[in-house]
């Protein structure tokens, strides 16, 4: 799965969200995602990675098999 | 399957910490398996783990279970608490090690 797919997944969702996207591996099958988003605020940790989970539907396990996750409510400082 | 679900309600509650992984602790068959035991290890107080490799019901009725599609996944005190990513996070913050309490002396 191409890393711009899951990005673009990612912001269909959750259309504020900046989505960095990092190929662990190099073999497009091991990324690491981080996701900012101002929607996530008042959300406990488990909430937010489930919105992102929740935007990738059934490809989460499958043909996305490893995605490290990391999601953050923007800071003041740098928006 | 809701055979399943409370099987997974009697191993939650019956475990003050538990760590669904893909293989045991000391072979995790996945690198987020490995990392979430590392973590645990760290903390130095007892856990439980269930292979859900080993069981084809509990690994997909888990995901279902805490609406959240990978494995590892850690309950404490019958509670999940998320999967390795959120585990890392939390153990750096000093929030596990809280939630978790001490290791007695």
């Amino acid at each position: 799965m191409a890393a711009q797919d899951i990005e673009a997944l990612i912001r269909a969702a959750i259309p504020d969200a900046a989505v960095e996207i990092r190929d662990l591996a190099g073999d497009g099958d091991h990324y690491a995602a981080r996701v900012v988003s101002a929607s996530f605020a008042g959300m406990s940790r488990v909430r937010q990675h489930q919105a992102v989970y929740a935007a990738l539907g059934a490809r989460m396990g499958g043909e996305l098999h490893a995605l490290q996750l990391e999601t953050a409510i923007p800071s003041g400082d740098h928006q | 399957m809701t055979d399943t679900r409370q099987r997974i309600d009697a191993l939650v509650t019956s475990n003050d910490i538990l760590l669904f992984m893909k293989g045991t602790p000391l072979f995790p068959q996945c690198g987020f398996s490995s990392r979430a035991i590392a973590i645990l290890d760290h903390l130095g107080l007892p856990f439980g783990t269930v292979d859900v490799l080993q069981d084809q019901d509990l690994r997909q009725g888990i995901k279902e279970y805490s609406d959240w599609p990978t494995v590892p996944q850690l309950y404490v005190h019958g509670e999940f608490v998320g999967g390795s990513d959120i585990m890392m996070e939390m153990f750096e913050s000093g929030e596990l090690k809280q939630l978790v309490g001490e290791p007695s002396a």
